[in-house]
């Protein structure tokens, strides 16, 4: 367990702003007290102080865990974010997709959302933006990337891919033993 | 009478000198000398006299002298047994032949080197492609005579001087073909140039290539290649040099960057957390000050969608004032009457929400 250098600190944040922009600020900054992130075995985890301390008191290799662990670095150095991390990028994401109710299972094992499975989406969502994949009751259901814009949303036919799928709740169950 | 006198004195006082300095044709030698008379060569395998070279001084130079005086006799005498005639009529100069040298002499200069092969050369012995020899004159059926294969009154005819020429099908009929065939030739000689320079320049460049200074000591070696040869052997301890006493003027070097760099060292886990979050902070506002302050694409659909906005916002306003809202919901219930009523009641509050199909008013 490290803190994270400049480089990787630079990867994780420039992926963190693709979906909630400048408002990693408040993951940096909170009020509530001092949360920081550290890497273990190439895995980021978003931790409190609190949290930290305890777990500083245990050995590198028996400690599986700690905090909340938001992606980790590929080999080649880049970062990867986890669907764990979707607790933090849901209430602070600025572009947002809702998937009709029809459609939410096949989101949730794993495919693309496809515009016939689209509810509603942001206003200005460019192509390729990082969005945040919402059930229509509001409960986020994943992340992913826009496929198209919210103009070309408008136009496309419904079996066209909208949004490309990169992390869901139904990993939890999937890939149960590599998320950490 | 007097004069007369004095000459005789004078012949009769050089006498015992002339008498003493006129030395013998006849050379005696204890061994033969071997000649080359083709390189005017005598070598002399007879010891030279001790006694009258040891030392220096007039005695020493005079020994030498005579028996280079002795050895050149024996020479001349031998060019004079060569047969001889005289070179233009009786009253020329008297001409010796002489024989075939036999003494092999190295030669002045070295052998010059082996060109470097071509591309084409390491090319062809990399493949393996070995030159056909041909005969450089072929049969010429219409001359009836044997002409050169290529170049100049070559046999058949030259081909780039024919006076016809065919236009090959598919070809554009206006097409100047002997322009063509001219324009072709140029490229082609344009590219054996190039070629030929290009070989040229990287012969060059393999002759010239500079390899590693020697760090052995050699004779000439210049300051550069001497702080070399210190700063490897200061390094080449087993400690990497780091326990090297250091010369009382010797400067201080940072080691080279690559081979033994600085160990990576991270942050404490447990630090100074504020700093960290500062640090971070920092970082945020150094990356999000290099965004670009326009984003063309985001504009263009901002106004894409506010020109929808207005459009939509005029239509709805035209069908309120004829007041056909409700007939027109009435005519077609299939649009999503029940769908898009029990969607409205789904929705969340929120300003900047669109519906995934377009709804007008």
């Amino acid at each position: 367990m490290r803190p994270l250098t400049e480089a990787e600190t630079r990867a994780v944040f420039e992926k963190l702003g693709r979906y909630i922009g400048e408002n990693i600020q408040l993951l940096v900054e909170r009020p509530d007290g001092t949360y920081c992130f550290r890497l273990h075995r190439d895995r980021v985890y978003y931790v409190s102080e609190k949290l930290l301390k305890g777990a500083a008191s245990i050995p590198r290799g028996s400690l599986v865990a700690l905090g909340t662990c938001f992606g980790k670095f590929t080999k080649t150095q880049k970062f990867r974010l986890n669907v764990t991390a979707l607790d933090f990028l849901a209430p602070y994401a600025k572009y947002k997709v809702w998937v009709k109710p029809g459609s939410e299972q096949s989101f949730l094992y794993g495919n693309h959302v496809l515009k016939s499975g689209l509810g509603r989406i942001t206003e200005n969502t460019a192509q390729y933006q990082g969005v945040v994949v919402y059930s229509m009751a509001d409960v986020p259901l994943g992340f992913g990337v826009a496929a198209k814009s919210t103009q070309d949303c408008r136009k496309v036919d419904p079996m066209a891919i909208v949004v490309f799928h990169q992390a869901d709740v139904g990993e939890y169950v999937r890939s149960e033993d590599t998320l950490t | 009478m007097a004069a007369a006198v004095r000459v005789e004195e004078l012949l009769a006082a050089a006498a015992p000198g002339e008498r003493e300095a006129p030395r013998s044709v006849a050379v005696e030698k204890e061994l033969e000398l071997e000649f080359d008379l083709g390189n005017l060569l005598a070598l002399d395998p007879n010891p030279p006299p001790a006694a009258g070279l040891r030392g220096a001084g007039p005695r020493r130079e005079a020994a030498l002298r005579a028996l280079a005086r002795d050895n050149a006799q024996l020479l001349v005498a031998q060019l004079w047994a060569l047969p001889a005639e005289r070179a233009g009529g009786a009253a020329g100069p008297l001409v010796a032949s002489l024989p075939e040298p036999s003494c092999r002499l190295p030669r002045e200069k070295p052998p010059p080197k082996p060109r470097p092969p071509t591309r084409w050369e390491q090319f062809a012995r990399l493949k393996g492609i070995r030159r056909r020899k041909r005969t450089s004159l072929v049969w010429d059926e219409q001359a009836k005579e044997w002409r050169r294969r290529w170049g100049y009154r070559r046999a058949g005819g030259d081909p780039a001087r024919s006076w016809l020429l065919e236009v090959p099908a598919g070809a554009d009929p206006e097409e100047d073909q002997f322009a063509k065939k001219r324009q072709e030739k140029r490229e082609r000689v344009a590219r054996n140039e190039f070629n030929r320079l290009r070989n040229l320049a990287r012969a060059h460049r393999a002759s010239t290539a500079i390899p590693a200074p020697p760090l052995h000591p050699t004779g000439h070696q210049s300051r550069q290649e001497l702080g070399l040869a210190a700063r490897v052997a200061r390094v080449s301890t087993a400690s990497l040099g780091r326990f090297q006493p250091r010369l009382p003027k010797e400067p201080v070097e940072l080691p080279p960057r690559g081979r033994c760099s600085k160990k990576r060292r991270f942050e404490p886990v447990l630090g100074d957390l504020a700093a960290e979050r500062g640090r971070q902070l920092e970082l945020l506002k150094a990356m999000n000050s290099k965004k670009p302050a326009l984003d063309i694409t985001r504009a263009v659909n901002k106004q894409l969608r506010e020109e929808d906005a207005e459009a939509a916002a005029a239509k709805g306003k035209k069908q309120k004032q004829r007041g056909k809202r409700g007939r027109r919901q009435q005519q077609r219930p299939a649009r999503g009457g029940r769908k898009s009523g029990a969607r409205r009641q789904q929705r969340p509050a929120g300003g900047n929400i669109t519906g995934g199909k377009r709804k007008k008013a």
